[in-house]
């Protein structure tokens, strides 16, 4: 970034410090938000590190060949890639400008997320309920903690989606509104790579062996 | 103003996510339906392809739905991107290859779950 001459009279003067700018992202918030983003995929890469170490450790308990449900997690999955493309119109609404269609795209695409979180919440409330709970073993530990993770942050979405909802009503689509937008839409679509290892890793792995 | 918001952002499109989603259901149904009509016989061959088949749709949701390039951002996303899938790479096949060599290297008592801490007096002297 700096480029320093020496003068010809040599060190004893005093040097020159030209500032060459390089072509600089105008919109610094993205690219954070990025960065973000990269460190929550180290998260999750760790717990799935963990789970590919226990996942198969059922101390003499139920397998998840026995316990995974496909056809629900095939519902669940759908959900949430239809909630992808749900919020990927709102941004095209958001581009056009029009609020009124913005908004009754990020009201459909927390509809289907609220959806994937209720299936998820069932699915957990079933496995507790037939003893198969976290303290159960250690593949039921690392089970819940990744999927549960995941789905924390699924409602943690939810809850950023509220929010911006309630601020677009107020105040439109100004500056703020549309880079809260785009983090939003980063955010949802990452979650949804997440969930693309979860339903492989997981579930139709787990239901192989 | 709207051109100068969305100035770092690469701008998706009707046909970008629509062809996203496309290829996205398709990467979906095809490894379910794997799975649930049991089209392979060994474990091993089809974790494989359901891997592979994961590798490509996380592929296409980076393009389509995260418009992914080498220049959004002056190329940094995909730096840090590139930075970010080394280490995950690093932490999943080096704690998968540590923990197997572990597991296999253990003595066989303790590989049956008998409480830690109890030695299994078999293998005493």
């Amino acid at each position: 970034m700096f480029d320093t001459l020496d003068s010809p009279a040599g060190p004893a003067t005093q040097r020159r410090f030209y500032l060459n700018v390089e072509h600089h992202p105008e919109n610094g918030t993205l690219l954070g938000f990025w960065l973000y983003l990269m460190s929550d995929c180290l998260v999750f890469a760790c717990l799935f590190a963990m789970y590919g170490v226990l996942g198969r450790s059922y101390a003499g308990g139920p397998t998840g060949a026995e316990l995974f449900d496909l056809p629900l997690v095939a519902v669940n999955t759908s959900l949430l890639l239809l909630s992808s493309i749900t919020y990927g119109f709102a941004m095209l609404e958001m581009q056009k400008g029009r609020l009124r269609g913005t908004i009754a795209w990020l009201v459909i695409t927390g509809a289907l997320g609220a959806g994937f979180i209720g299936i998820e919440l069932h699915e957990f409330a079933h496995l507790i309920h037939e003893g198969a709970g976290p303290q159960r073993s250690a593949f039921l530990s690392s089970f819940f903690t990744l999927v549960g993770t995941h789905g924390l942050h699924v409602t943690f979405g939810l809850v950023w989606l509220a929010t911006l909802l309630v601020q677009l009503t107020q105040r439109g689509l100004v500056e703020a509104n549309r880079r809260r937008l785009m983090c939003l839409s980063m955010f949802w679509h990452f979650l949804d790579v997440v969930w693309i290892g979860v339903f492989t890793f997981v579930y139709l792995m787990g239901v192989l062996s | 103003m709207t051109e100068h918001v969305a100035a770092g952002e690469a701008h998706g499109s009707l046909n970008g996510y629509v062809t996203g989603f496309v290829l996205s259901v398709v990467l979906t149904a095809i490894p379910f339906w794997l799975v649930m009509a049991k089209v392979f016989d060994r474990p091993g061959a089809a974790a494989a392809v359901l891997l592979g088949f994961a590798a490509v749709q996380i592929v296409v949701h980076m393009v389509y739905f995260l418009h992914m390039n080498a220049k959004s951002e002056g190329g940094w996303t995909l730096l840090a991107l590139i930075f970010t899938v080394v280490i995950v790479i690093i932490a999943l096949s080096g704690s998968l290859w540590v923990m197997y060599h572990l597991n296999t290297n253990m003595m066989p008592s303790s590989m049956h779950g008998g409480p830690m801490g109890q030695p299994d007096m078999r293998h005493m002297p």
